[in-house]
């Protein structure tokens, strides 16, 4: 059984001035199994935040269905740690409190962050120290680059060990050697812990080299108009990338995205 | 090292300075009575002769205007939450508030003196009623801009709607509630000065009715520089206390010049 499942899904925005709006998604089914790594690429403006918003419950379908780890969603879902499109800190925390929030939200460790303080803060700055931030946690968001924000953001989805993780372009501000570094973070983590994932990118050699399926969606109102398993062996190496293989998997999925967005 | 003159710095004391110097130079140059208009000297020995009494009843209205802010605060941030929290009753109480904002605080003074009596508590209230206004609107305002991103990154947790407002909606609004401060200070002198002015035998307001009365016209405007003195130093306060708590909202070039 799958653990996130979007059957049918259409969603729509209202107007300001209250009229239907148009729609975002439409006709949406997507399957994801527990542990995979599913990465989604399409259009820009077709509807992958939205897919976001929607498998974690931020937004509700008004037609379909969506089901996550069997149940169906009706609120907010609490197994997800999820990394939006802009970095979202809050201007009034140091990096390090930002990153400790979750902690304050979710159980079990809301009850245990007064005790377990030092230990969190430990692991939090363990997660820093894993993207390159070291020593940043006493700066407020606002003296960190994009590129840190958005790495920021990243710990601050990763923390708390969600079941399912949600990023939606969290590399998407970065220079491509932290990209690629940061590749290796995902890959690792998601080896070692098993989570379950779901990424929005717009680079299709992140997509595919991180992903065990690669969905493309069409342009608005979107669907996913074609499915490509990644069958590279795991764990896959950097210099995977530079594999005839690679770059033709790479190149059949961007034929698809010329398509989609015509 | 920097021995560079610094304009910004020092331009509060010159334009006060020169706004004296006009004041003195007019009255002189244009012969206006002192009784009409007193210049700025004569203000000062006013000030200096009557010291005691200023400073009794500065004190006196010091207190009243404090205690009625004080009350404002307190109600106006609970209010400000409430309304803010909730939609129904924002609809609810928005037309009652706008209603009552819009009476003029003086005519509220009599009521108040019938049910409390002179003195002391009309003055604090007045003061309380004329400056709650704009810290509810200021509160409930920072909740209403909140960006739904931001609201999201909690939601994606499951946090429920009070964890919401404890970590995003307070910090949020307390620019906006630092920043109504210094607007209810303000507002709270006037309170409390009108209600002095008509019904008390104390404060600053008193004094200066009855310096009027007595046409020590003078000392009514000495009475005036000690309400702006008063008024200067809670103001400066209140903004200090904004920066301290509230540094992260105030990085704008416009907010540091
Ligand atoms: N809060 C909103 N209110 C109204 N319309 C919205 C809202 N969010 C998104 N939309 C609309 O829904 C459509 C899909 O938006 P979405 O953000 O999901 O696109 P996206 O695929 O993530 O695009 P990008 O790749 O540029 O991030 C867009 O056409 C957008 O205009
Ligand atoms: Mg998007």
């Amino acid at each position: 059984m799958s653990f996130v499942s979007l059957d049918g899904v259409n969603h729509r925005y209202p107007d300001k001035g209250g009229g239907p709006g148009f729609l975002a998604v439409e006709g949406l089914t997507m399957n994801v199994a527990r542990g995979e790594f599913v990465a989604v690429v399409g259009p820009s403006g077709c509807g992958k935040s939205t897919l976001m918003k929607l498998a974690t419950g931020l937004q509700f379908p008004f037609q379909g269905e969506v089901r996550v780890a069997g149940e169906r969603v009706t609120a907010p879902v609490k197994i997800a740690g999820m990394a939006f499109q802009s970095p979202t800190l809050l201007p009034w925390r140091s990096t390090l409190q930002n990153l400790l929030l979750p902690l304050e939200i979710v159980e079990p460790h809301r009850r245990q962050i007064r005790r377990r303080k030092s230990e969190y803060v430990a692991r939090a700055e363990n997660l820093l120290a894993s993207v390159g931030l070291g020593g940043f946690g006493d700066k407020f968001p606002w003296e960190l680059s994009g590129g840190m924000q958005q790495r920021t953001s990243l710990c601050r989805a990763l923390i708390h060990e969600p079941a399912l993780l949600m990023l939606d372009e969290p590399f998407g501000a970065l220079d491509a050697f932290t990209r690629e570094e940061l590749w290796g973070v995902i890959r690792d983590l998601h080896a070692a812990r098993g989570f379950t994932v779901i990424l929005v990118t717009h680079d299709l050699r992140e997509a595919v080299f991180l992903a065990d399926r690669v969905l493309v969606m069409s342009a608005r109102p979107g669907r996913i108009v074609h499915e490509r398993r990644i069958d590279l062996p795991r764990p896959r190496d950097l210099e995977v990338t530079f594999t005839s293989e690679f770059s033709d998997i790479v190149h059949e999925l961007r034929g698809h995205i010329v398509k989609a967005r015509q | 090292m920097n021995r560079r003159f610094d304009m910004v710095r020092a331009a509060p004391w010159l334009f006060t300075l020169a706004f004296l110097a006009i004041w003195e130079g007019s009255v002189h140059i244009l012969k206006i009575p002192p009784f009409f208009l007193p210049p700025p000297t004569l203000v000062a020995k006013t000030f200096v002769e009557f010291w005691r009494p200023i400073y009794t009843n500065s004190l006196f209205t010091l207190s009243t205007t404090m205690v009625g802010f004080a009350l404002a605060v307190g109600f106006g941030l609970l209010l400000g939450l409430v309304i803010g929290w909730s939609r129904t009753i924002y609809a609810g109480t928005y037309p009652l508030m706008i209603g009552f904002n819009a009476i003029p605080k003086v005519a509220i003074v009599p009521i108040l003196v019938l049910w409390f009596g002179i003195g002391f508590i009309p003055a604090a209230l007045t003061a309380f009623l004329i400056s709650f206004f704009p810290i509810v609107v200021n509160v409930a305002t920072g909740l209403a801009t909140i960006e739904p991103e931001l609201e999201d990154v909690l939601k994606a947790l499951g946090a429920s709607k009070l964890d919401i407002m404890r970590k995003i909606g307070i910090p949020r609004t307390l620019p906006y509630f630092f920043g109504s401060l210094k607007i209810a200070i303000t507002l709270a002198f006037v309170g409390s000065v009108i209600s002095e002015s008509i019904a008390s035998n104390h404060g600053i307001g008193n004094l200066m009715l009855q310096a009027q009365a007595q046409f020590q016209v003078p000392l009514v405007f000495a009475g005036l520089v000690a309400l702006a003195i008063e008024g200067i130093v809670m103001y400066w306060l209140m903004a200090v206390l904004e920066r301290r708590m509230t540094g992260w909202a105030q990085r704008s070039g416009f907010a540091q010049t």
